[in-house]
């Protein structure tokens, strides 16, 4: 699956070269194979392994993404998508902004 | 476009228009709304804050406190609309305060000079280095990373209200939202800090000062802040300061995000906790006068900066730190700066790396 993944806010500091935007080939099913559904649950997972270079738990907390990090998948609140049960879909576009950082 | 579940992002019609798409759950009032519905909202509380609280007169010069930040640059551009929108009748400057931290400050500075251009508002900048002939980078070589908040947090301020003073502006307004302002009840009723307790909350705080400061986004959430500037496109600056790498790390801040989602309105509830605090008569409050040295508001004889000043100057930066100073004055009651420094030692003395699990 084909996803354009976005970190703003802050966020881009973890990733490696501080890079804002990740075109990502995954397959982000919470077992990583191929039948499975592919959710917002897996994402995390799959970004906090394969992505976040430093201070992960700026990025995870739990299962979820720490508190104060906003979710967008194209461009609607993950709040209205079902929150780690969204579902993906080939081509969608997450973003990550922390209000966390900041001067 | 093929059949999609019922989560799926979309499906799902704006509460307020029931046209477009939703694009956006309020955590003030868990309301779904559009993108479009959310603009409209968004600035009308803004502007209905502002009319109810008498923030502004027609005429008044204001300095909107800058740090190229998403608070300030979303305060600067929806002034700005809201401005010329509802004819206020007011002259906007951006004030920047330039610390003098190398590859951090130089930085959101030229993202402030964006904003000048932007949104056509003149740009005063001032240094530490002018007024203090400190930088942030000679204080940290001085006194090393522990507490240099403290000195920048009490520089900023006093900086600020300099340079109201050189624009000879009426306002000051700064960016304080309200996941600040909640954190900054927190933080004071942990301290026993009754008297910033008692002004922590005020929208308007320092009309006895040198220059009035006003906080429109008192009840505007963080969240929204951020929604708004990606939506916009707004440019903003958001690299966390090198010199408290860990500040955001602090535990009245996480405690905020971790309540906001088991129960987004607790925001605005601590806030009204924080308004209806009642002090009693009886406690003794700090007397305002003004420093005898440099003529700032001060509860002592010498303000804070002075006395800070005074150490760094006699080669002793760490006078005027620690317990003898508690309660000196700063112009205002937000102590959100020297509270997350004392926070932070005091939750490394818990040994909880300020971390609450539930």
């Amino acid at each position: 699956m084909h996803l354009t993944l976005e970190f703003g806010g802050g966020l881009e500091l973890l990733l490696e070269k501080s890079t804002k935007v990740h075109k990502v080939d995954c397959q982000p099913t919470m077992d990583g194979s191929e039948g499975g559904k592919a959710t917002m649950k897996g994402l995390l997972s799959w970004v906090k392994s394969n992505l976040i270079k430093e201070r992960p738990e700026m990025f995870i907390k739990g299962d979820s993404v720490r508190p104060g990090v906003l979710v967008l998948i194209n461009d609607c609140d993950w709040e209205l998508c079902g929150g780690l049960d969204a579902e993906l879909e080939d081509k969608d576009v997450v973003v990550f902004i922390s209000t966390l950082h900041g001067g | 476009m093929q059949s999609a579940p019922s989560t799926r992002a979309g499906s799902r019609l704006c509460v307020r228009c029931g046209e477009r798409k939703a694009a956006l759950k309020r955590p003030k009032t868990l309301e779904q709304i559009c993108r479009e519905c959310f603009y409209v909202v968004f600035e009308d509380e803004i502007h209905r804050t502002i009319v109810d609280n008498c923030l502004f007169k027609p005429g008044e010069r204001v300095a909107i406190g800058a740090s190229g930040g998403k608070d300030s640059t979303v305060l600067a551009y929806v002034l700005s609309e809201l401005n010329n929108r509802h004819k206020y009748g007011l002259d906007l400057f951006l004030l920047s305060i330039d610390e003098g931290i190398t590859g951090y400050r130089d930085d959101s500075l030229e993202t402030v000079k964006r904003n000048e251009i932007q949104y056509g508002l003149p740009l005063k900048i001032v240094s530490y280095k002018d007024l203090y002939d400190w930088t942030m980078d000679d204080i940290v070589k001085a006194i090393g990373l522990k507490n240099n908040c403290t000195f920048c947090g009490v520089f900023r301020r006093q900086a600020l209200d300099r340079g109201a003073a050189l624009l000879k502006v009426d306002k000051i307004v700064t960016g304080h939202n309200a996941d600040d302002i909640a954190e900054t009840v927190l933080l004071n009723i942990l301290r026993g800090d009754i008297a910033r307790l008692s002004r922590c909350t005020f929208i308007t705080t320092g009309e006895d000062g040198p220059i009035p400061r006003c906080k429109p986004f008192k009840y505007t959430y963080e969240k929204e802040i951020v929604m708004y500037a990606y939506f916009k496109k707004l440019d903003y600056f958001s690299t966390e300061c090198i010199y408290s790498p860990n500040a955001y790390r602090g535990f009245a801040r996480e405690f905020i995000k971790d309540l906001e989602r088991m129960r987004p309105r607790a925001i605005l509830d601590i806030i009204t906790s924080g308004e209806n605090f009642r002090i009693s008569t009886t406690t003794k409050m700090p007397e305002q006068g003004t420093c005898e040295r440099c003529g700032y508001i001060s509860s002592q004889k010498l303000c804070k900066a002075c006395v800070l000043l005074d150490g760094l100057n006699r080669g002793l930066p760490k006078l005027g730190i620690g317990r003898t100073t508690k309660g000196g004055a700063g112009a205002d009651g937000n102590g959100e700066r020297p509270g997350k420094q004392k926070e932070r030692n005091r939750s490394s003395l818990q040994g909880k790396h300020g971390n609450f699990d539930f």
